[in-house]
């Protein structure tokens, strides 16, 4: 299990937790960002303050911080 | 005739407002919302014998509302009164659509599902089996790629067939367990008269499992409300045991999520993905060390587009004034009623829709913007940058906006939760010069600084306003607010073709709103500006002059005439209070004129240019050889102008944006705070660049 912030980019895997609290959860689960989804990490910039990944077709923008609060399973990228 | 109520709810970005525009026949209102300030469409048609009535609500990601927009779209499913609800989604994104989806049909009401952007979708190869969605949701399912108008027909007939068939079936079941604890609530819930709608109470019943402040308030004062609250007491640990979840919540969300992807499993055959146009522009758009110098392009594009292609037709719209003016001088007596036509009214309200294209122009490149889908990527690019002056990447969104309009700027700060980082962004707002102050750059650099650089000039005016509100931001995060900006968290939507006829339409309602402003407000500003200025009447001043020698010929007349002229106003009521603010003004070497139009600016930026156009031209409005130009080089220092321009990007917003900007913030110690600091921060800026250049020796 590993957070956003520990993958380097392309990585991809399952999202197995999201430890962010309310209302930021519920923000990203409705964005797809939810337990059991696919994720890709696509992005980050220059100074990895801000990340972008993808869920079931959604990209989501989001800062270090809440970046560090979503856990994924690394594993194959399936498309 | 019978009315059908709709609303028109979906997730931001699925391409609602392009569904809106696909309705043919159709008239299209705009306001706002009942006692808040977000922008409300609706439109009405008539078709066989029903007027249908279609409310465009704010996109919401859920109906767990997170901002205010959200909040109002709430607000209004729960409690205004309608028949049907169109749930637009995005045929791409079609599984995490589908949750909110759900969230709708909970409220069992007659719904349609429109599934959008299907030609999207059928590129890549992709196919979406719209019988077995129809079986599956027990809903009506209308496919439409609504930007080439496809499908979009087909909503009307089935929104007044489905008005008229019995209520369907609801076919949105949980899980076994969760069923049959709202079971449990709804028994309790009926037992109340408020509740005699079963539908209803099981709504009722699932969004209090969402945990949802809004319902529990509703349920609160009925008296069933203890047994009730007992039992949710027991139901929420019982189910949140059985789920191993924190809350029942987070049990509904993943309920929702799992149901949405079966769903789309059935039903979607999902495209070949190969690396899409999005991954290939992103690359490149915001790639870690390009892609800011990208943005910056852009932006100075944006400016000089707005410059040269928008002082094109300007030439043939003051033309077109000055006939009407000299058509209104043949046709009318001489008086004070062609005075105030003539002198007063049609030329200043000439002065400001020569302005109308430079709006537009700046207003469409905005919108552009965000309708491509670059302006979250512009967030995205700049939250690390500006989370070092204290504010956050979103709030990049409304500063933008405000170099358009102040008033919906302030309206897009609530995109930001965190009433701390949106009340530092709405305070820098003003900084952000708005389309409105454009004139008044475009006429002092016009006046003042050589063509080849207006553009440049521009840009630079734009940028130092922008940076001064950073710095400004930075100072109010540190010595008033401490503490963490809020979290940042945006859908970066895949890049589009922007919709030409949704542009079109946002550009016509602008264009209108503008022209009305014109028409009312500062055609009436001007008439008053035109009295002040003319009484109380003064024939000794004539008097006086005439008693020299009696013929003069040519220019010297036409030099008395101006004397004449500049006499009588100054012995004006417009001069007295002009000489009145005059010291306040004066060691920013302005005369009373520049002093009165600063003030005249309060009501509305345009009427800078409207009064210093009446101030100064009035003196030889049949001499077409003098430009206002002329007039304003003739009359002010180079240094008085660079403090004029100061005095414009800085102080106070039009009363519009003030007004929006009391009505946004509730707290009386900012609403003060905001009359006064930008005016004494405007004064003293432009005092220093006055004392600066003076030093230089311009």
């Amino acid at each position: 299990m590993k957070a956003i912030t520990e993958c380097a980019v392309g990585t991809c895997g399952r999202v197995v937790k999201v430890r962010a609290k309310e209302p930021v959860k519920g923000r990203l689960v409705s964005l797809g960002v939810a337990k059991g989804a696919q994720i890709r990490i696509l992005d980050h910039t220059l100074a990895k303050q801000t990340w972008e990944v993808e869920c079931d077709g959604t990209r989501v923008a989001l800062r270090e911080e809440e970046a560090a609060q979503v856990f994924l399973e690394p594993g194959e990228c399936t498309a | 005739m019978k009315k059908i109520r709709v609303v028109l709810a979906g997730q931001p970005n699925v391409g609602k407002s392009s569904v809106i525009n696909a309705i043919t026949d159709a008239r299209l209102h705009v306001g706002n919302f009942s006692g808040v300030t977000v922008e409300k469409k609706e439109v009405t048609l008539q078709r066989d014998g029903f007027e249908i009535e279609i409310v465009d609500l704010p996109g919401i990601y859920s109906l767990n509302a997170y901002t205010p927009e959200e909040q109002v779209a709430k607000q209004y499913l729960l409690h205004e009164p309608f028949d049907l609800i169109v749930n637009v989604v995005d045929a791409n994104v079609l599984a995490r659509n589908l949750t909110l989806t759900f969230q709708l049909m909970d409220m069992q009401k007659k719904m349609v599902l429109v599934v959008n952007m299907v030609d999207e979708l059928q590129k890549q190869g992709g196919e979406i089996d719209r019988k077995r969605l129809e079986e599956l949701l027990g809903i009506p399912v209308i496919l439409t790629s609504a930007k080439e108008g496809k499908g979009v027909e087909e909503i009307i007939g089935t929104l007044i067939a489905l008005y008229q068939a019995p209520k369907p079936k609801n076919k949105l079941f949980y899980d076994e367990r969760i069923e049959e604890q709202i079971g449990k609530i709804v028994r309790v819930l009926r037992k109340s008269p408020h509740f005699q709608d079963e539908g209803y109470a099981r709504f009722v019943a699932i969004r209090l499992l969402d945990r949802d402040e809004d319902v529990y308030k509703i349920i609160h004062d009925l008296p069933v409300f203890i047994e009730l609250h007992e039992l949710l007491g027991s139901i929420y640990r019982e189910l949140e045991l059985e789920f191993d979840e924190e809350s029942t919540a987070d049990m509904m969300n993943d309920e929702r999520y799992a149901l949405a992807k079966a769903a789309v499993m059935e039903v979607v055959k999902k495209p070949n993905l190969k690396e899409s146009l999005t991954d290939r522009i992103d690359r490149l758009l915001i790639h870690p060390v390009f892609g800011l110098p990208i943005f910056l392009f852009f932006m100075w594009l944006l400016f000089q587009i707005t410059f040269t292609v928008g002082s094109l037709p300007m030439e043939l719209i003051d033309g077109f004034f000055t006939a009407v003016s000299e058509g209104v001088k043949n046709v009318l007596p001489a008086g004070p009623v062609q005075s105030v036509l003539a002198d007063g009214v049609i030329p200043a309200v000439g002065s400001i829709i020569m302005f109308l294209p430079n709006v537009l122009i700046l207003f469409m490149g905005i919108n552009l913007l965000e309708q491509t889908g670059y302006m979250a990527r512009t967030a995205f690019l700049l939250d690390g940058f500006m989370k070092k002056f204290g504010l956050q990447g979103k709030a990049f969104i409304p500063l933008v906006s405000g170099f358009g309009c102040t008033v919906p700027a302030y309206m897009a700060a609530r995109t930001l939760k965190n009433p701390t980082d949106r009340i530092i962004t709405m305070l820098v707002l003003g900084f952000m010069s708005c389309s409105a102050r454009l004139p008044v750059y475009v006429l002092f650099i016009g006046a003042f600084f050589p063509t080849a650089h207006a553009g440049n000039m521009l840009f630079l005016i734009y940028i130092s306003g922008a940076l001064l509100g950073l710095l400004v931001a930075r100072v109010l995060r540190s010595v008033l607010f401490k503490g963490e900006p809020e979290p940042f968290v945006m859908e970066m939507p895949p890049y589009r073709f922007p919709s030409l006829k949704a542009l079109g339409m946002e550009l016509w309602i602008k264009a209108k709103l503008f022209l009305k402003k014109a028409g009312t407000f500062i055609a009436g500003a001007s008439m008053i500006v035109w009295f002040l200025s003319s009484y109380p009447a003064h024939p000794e001043i004539r008097a006086d002059f005439m008693k020299g020698p009696a013929h003069l010929a040519g220019a010297q007349k036409a030099q008395i005439e101006h004397q004449i002229r500049a006499r009588e106003l100054e012995e004006s009521y417009l001069g007295y209070i002009g000489k009145a603010i005059e010291p306040v003004f004066a060691p920013l070497g302005f005369d009373w004129r520049m002093s009165v139009s600063v003030v005249a600016g309060l009501a509305a930026k345009e009427g800078v240019v409207s009064t210093l156009a009446t101030l100064y031209a009035v003196g030889d409005a049949d001499e077409k050889s003098h430009t206002l130009l002329k007039r304003l080089r003739e009359n002010i220092s180079l240094k008085a102008a660079v403090a004029m321009i100061i005095i414009i990007m800085v102080y106070s917003p039009c009363i519009a944006a003030m007004s929006t900007f009391w009505a946004e913030v509730p707290q009386w110690a900012w609403r003060g705070f905001y009359l006064v600091y930008p005016n004494v921060l405007a004064w003293l800026l432009a005092f220093g660049a006055y004392r600066l250049l003076d030093m230089l020796g311009y």
